[in-house]
């Protein structure tokens, strides 16, 4: 880190005017390819596996739309409300944005408490990780991003209460520049979910 | 297009690139229980449309081309989506012998 | 689970390994305290986040590593000297076949790569550290603690034993019952998260912190392999941390992605752990390639032939690198559509390999070429790697694959590649760098030795392979029987390991020989080099550059001796530095890291649990942190330029 680790721009918004700020966004992004790269090796695994249900119930016979719908809605307009935040944090509007951000916490928390509804039921049916490669793969796919999206919750908690404690900085802008790209991306992945695993499960 | 063009004071672009979303999920979900279509095609179509529907968020919510590093973040994604086919595309057809 | 399940018992070998692991223990301790390095240790190791002291600590690990690689080898080697042999059963064997080979490519190779690219990539592109310091101590640590569980298991619990590959459904819990195998499952995915990481960490550095004036076409060829291996490792370790995850799943909580029944299918572990696997074996040769090239063009004295040539190709493998995987399991039976797309790929992975040892052959050419030890190894490596790659190519038509297939072809081809690629690599960068760590030369004499010793030894060990495997001996089989006329081929080997292991022991004592009384570097320049980590002191001060260069073509350091005589730095154009500053999280997090896998490993949950809890806690810590490092004013760094300069 030279000195330009701590040079100004003040042409950039907020979150790009430090030199380690760009680096960490930068890394982010790679970091993301890498999710990517882990999000498709499971969809393999799920798309190889998912027609051999073993003595377990099929795709067709357990997902049900309307469950689906709910959650895919709540995620895509979190994922938009996200996006409002950022809007209102490059307005320089810290009220705007800690309100965005918890109403896309609140629409993230309601995703994972169907989820969690869904996976509970599914089990009740019988249907358990353990059921057959077909449930293995589905909830270990649907589970992995059901994690990473109440992990985006835990995080996104604490840079609330960051931006309460230090105010709207560079190095605050910076981290909820970055979470909010983690959430973005989270409804990307949940995009191919709704479609691969869940429509794709119900036409089949 | 860098992270400095000026800011607007109505999110356009995200309320656009939140209605084509909602339509896009619509459409797919149309297409796969009720248009009828035969099952490639669905498949086809539905795929399509998601990753449409990805890019989306990419450019319009994540602004995956902006700042100076604004090339080689959208370099990165295109690799990456690169390996997701390849990983995909290659287990389904590698395995299918044992399907 | 009893403790006498606990331990592993009733094996002389593993009582002696045993006490000798007490001794080790109890021997540093009281060496730390009798000579009072404990906050030594604490605060210029354990916590540092400086690239080239981490970059140490890998090399040491993979030292280590290797000699427990090669303990392992020369077991097996002993065991098959001669047919019927009863130095080993069984079962032993298979745990040995398989520690070696995993610890060997993850424990060994790719650390000593990941402690070479630490000490010099920064150094090379003219920056002070990292992109993210903090993060490199932090896959430092996982790595350490992955391989320490990885290799805690011999004594407890046991060792894995279904090879480096672990194929289900023999690594399943139908064939596999003991913890081994968890022990595989967890301890790989520690480390390789730490790489995952590394990864990113470097691509980021390489991308974005070049000195001014270090155009992408600038870059010296080691640096640019490190960041096409980047490249490979961000997007081939996720593949292996899903692989590991699902066969965690499978063996800990009895999901059913690769067993026998309801739906499993155990050949998918096959291809997830290839599409990964492939890439690895590039992740540790590209940069092998890369201190090739540095090595040859400082010693041939000549600008390296063909730099854009060289670059394309390593662009060309990288991707070609992904799309090559099946050929890891032709005889599966995926039939001739895919056994023939991958057998082409494959096959075409040879044309930029081959570019490239043109490349070196003509930098040779015409070379006032000087014959050091580092130049000695990257001169063996082309004959003995083309040997290799050759019959690589006879293993990708799939055709023959069927005959070659898990016999000691394959074996010979492998090693062929690996030794006379990667382990050639380390030890030529381990000479060429070893001023820069450490500052004082490896003795020359001695690591001539090293090398006829271990080159001859390599040779004579495993060609004798390429024919067994013609003649019908296959891999991982523990004994085979009198009159197979595999005997004499079979000593000739064992010969041959020893040779290796002798120099081996070479090359540990030359460690010690030029630590007491080894040539100083006073220069920081002892080669003549061409790149600039020589123009920084030996070992270079922590903040690398008391002022940042400004590159003006290839070869940067050698462009600036031809034209101003040097790196000059005048006082007057220092400025504070700004640095990170050290951590304890890292270490500490890696231990929660190590008890949570240990819990998963023996299916405890409570304790998995706890050290879980304690990397989140490490997280919620380093959320909140506001450290902005610290800077060196000006005095201190003029201070500090003096004592370097006079070498200190
Ligand atoms: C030091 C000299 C070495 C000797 C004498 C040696 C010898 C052997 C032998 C005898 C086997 C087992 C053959 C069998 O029973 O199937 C083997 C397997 C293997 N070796 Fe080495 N080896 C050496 C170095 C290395 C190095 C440096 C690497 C990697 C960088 C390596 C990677 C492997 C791998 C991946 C396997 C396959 C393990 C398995 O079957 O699961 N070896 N080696
Ligand atoms: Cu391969």
């Amino acid at each position: 880190m030279g000195e330009a680790a701590h040079r100004y721009d003040e042409t950039m918004p907020l979150e790009y005017r430090t030199q380690e700020s760009r680096l960490n966004i930068l890394g982010f992004w790679i970091f993301l390819g890498a999710e990517v790269a882990l999000f498709a090796t499971l969809f393999a695994t799920y798309l190889v596996l998912f027609q051999r249900t073993g003595s377990g119930p099929t795709a067709g016979e357990l997902f049900e739309v309307k469950d689906v719908l709910i959650e895919t809605l709540l995620l895509l307009t979190s994922s938009f409300t996200c996006g409002l935040a950022i809007f209102e944090m490059r307005r320089g509007r810290m009220s705007g944005l800690i309100a965005w951000l918890l109403v896309t916490l609140l629409l993230g928390a309601g995703f994972i408490t169907f989820e969690l509804r869904e996976f509970i039921h599914y089990v009740h049916e019988g249907a358990t990780m353990q059921t057959s490669a077909f449930l293995s793969s589905f909830f270990v796919l649907v589970g992995t991003h059901g994690a990473h999206v109440s992990l985006g919750i835990a995080w996104m908690i604490l840079i609330i209460i960051q931006l309460l404690q230090r105010g709207l900085t560079a190095k605050t802008a910076r981290k909820v520049f970055i979470v909010s790209l983690y959430w973005h991306f989270l409804d990307v992945v949940w995009i191919f979910i709704f479609t691969l695993v869940y429509l794709l499960g119900m036409v089949i | 297009m860098g992270a400095n063009s000026h800011q607007e004071s109505f999110p356009w672009k995200h309320i656009i690139g939140f209605l084509l979303s909602l339509v896009l999920t619509f459409a797919a979900l149309w297409v796969a229980l009720s248009s009828g279509l035969p099952l490639k095609a669905v498949i086809g179509i539905i795929v399509l449309f998601a990753v449409i529907q990805a890019s989306l968020q990419l450019f319009m919510f994540m602004h995956v081309n902006e700042s100076d590093s604004g090339r080689m973040q959208t370099f990165n994604m295109m690799y990456s989506f690169f390996i997701a086919v390849v990983v995909v595309a290659g287990s389904i057809w590698v395995m299918q012998f044992v399907l | 689970m009893k403790w006498s399940e606990f331990f592993v018992t009733g094996e002389p070998l593993i009582y002696a390994a045993d006490v000798a692991i007490v001794l080790t223990m109890i021997g540093i301790v009281f060496v730390l305290t009798y000579f009072k390095k404990w906050k030594w240790l604490w605060d210029e190791w354990l916590t540092t986040v400086d690239h080239k002291k981490i970059g140490v600590m890998y090399i040491i690990c993979a030292v280590l590593m290797l000699f427990r690689g090669g303990v392992d080898a020369l077991l097996m080697r002993a065991q098959l000297t001669a047919p019927n042999m009863k130095f080993l059963d069984a079962q032993h064997y298979n745990e040995i076949f398989t520690t070696h080979g995993t610890i060997m490519i993850l424990f060994m190779a790719m650390p000593f790569i990941i402690g070479l690219m630490n000490i010099v990539v920064p150094l090379q592109i003219g920056a002070r550290d990292v992109a993210f310091p903090y993060l490199n101590a932090l896959s430092f640590w996982l790595f350490f603690f992955g391989a320490l569980l990885f290799n805690i298991s011999f004594v407890i619990g046991g060792s894995p034993d279904a090879g480096w590959t672990a194929y289900f459904p023999l690594a399943g819990n139908e064939f596999s019952h003991g913890v081994g195998n968890n022990y595989y499952a967890v301890a790989l995915q520690i480390s390789g998260i730490g790489t995952l990481m590394t990864g990113i960490n470097f691509l980021v550095t390489i991308l974005k912190m070049r000195a001014p004036g270090m155009t992408l076409m600038r870059m010296p060829m080691f640096t640019w392999t490190i960041l096409i291996t980047c490249v490979l490792i961000i997007f081939a370790f996720p593949v292996l941390t899903v692989a590991l995850a699902l066969m965690t799943f499978d063996r800990v909580f009895g999901t059913q992605f690769f067993t026998m029944a309801n739906g499993g299918m155990s050949m998918l572990w096959a291809n997830l752990f290839w599409i990964w696997g492939h890439p690895e074996v590039y992740i540790v040769i590209l940069p092998s390639f890369g201190i090739f090239s540095e090595v040859v063009s400082t010693f041939a004295q000549k600008r390296l032939f063909g730099y854009k040539a060289m670059v394309g190709s390593i662009v060309g493998i990288a991707f070609l690198s992904f799309i090559v995987w099946v050929h890891h399991f032709f005889t599966m039976g995926a039939g001739p559509a895919v056994n023939s797309a991958f057998s082409i790929t494959t096959m075409a992975i040879a044309i930029p390999t081959g570019v490239k040892v043109f490349n070196w052959l003509f930098t040779i050419r015409k070379g006032k070429i000087r014959f050091t030890t580092a130049m000695l190894w990257s001169l063996a490596f082309i004959p003995n790697f083309v040997i290799g790659g050759v019959t690589g190519v006879m293993l990708a038509m799939a055709a023959a694959d069927y005959q070659y297939h898990n016999s000691y072809f394959l074996i010979a081809h492998f090693h062929y590649v690996l030794i006379a690629g990667t382990v050639f690599a380390c030890f030529a960068g381990l000479h060429y760098w070893y001023p820069k760590m450490f500052g004082h030369i490896l003795n020359e004499r001695l690591g001539k030795w090293t090398f006829w010793l271990f080159m001859i030894g390599f040779n004579v060990c495993f060609f004798p392979m390429y024919f067994l495997g013609l003649m019908g001996m296959t891999r991982r089989m523990y004994t085979y029987s009198d009159g197979l006329g595999w005997t004499p081929l079979n000593v000739v080997a064992t010969v041959g390991a020893v040779l290796m292991g002798i120099g081996f022991i070479v090359l540990c004592y030359n460690i010690y020989y030029s630590a007491r009384y080894g040539e100083r570097d006073m220069t920081g320049d002892p080669w003549n080099g061409r790149t600039l980590e020589w123009a920084t002191a030996s070992p270079p001060v922590h903040y690398n550059f008391p002022v940042t260069p400004v590159v003006e073509d290839i070869d940067a350091y050698w462009v600036m001796k031809k034209k101003y005589g040097g790196f000059h730095v005048k006082e007057e154009d220092l400025k504070p530095i700004h640095m990170p500053s050290n951590s304890g999280r890292p270490f500490w997090m890696s231990v929660a890291f190590f008890v949570a896998g240990f819990g998963l490993v023996f299916k405890w949950f409570a304790l998995a649990i706890a050290g879980a809890l304690f990397i989140v806690l490490g997280l919620i810590l380093r959320s909140f942190e506001d450290d902005d490092g610290y800077y060196i004013p000006v005095d201190e760094i003029k201070r500090m330029e003096r004592a370097a300069r006079k070498g200190a």
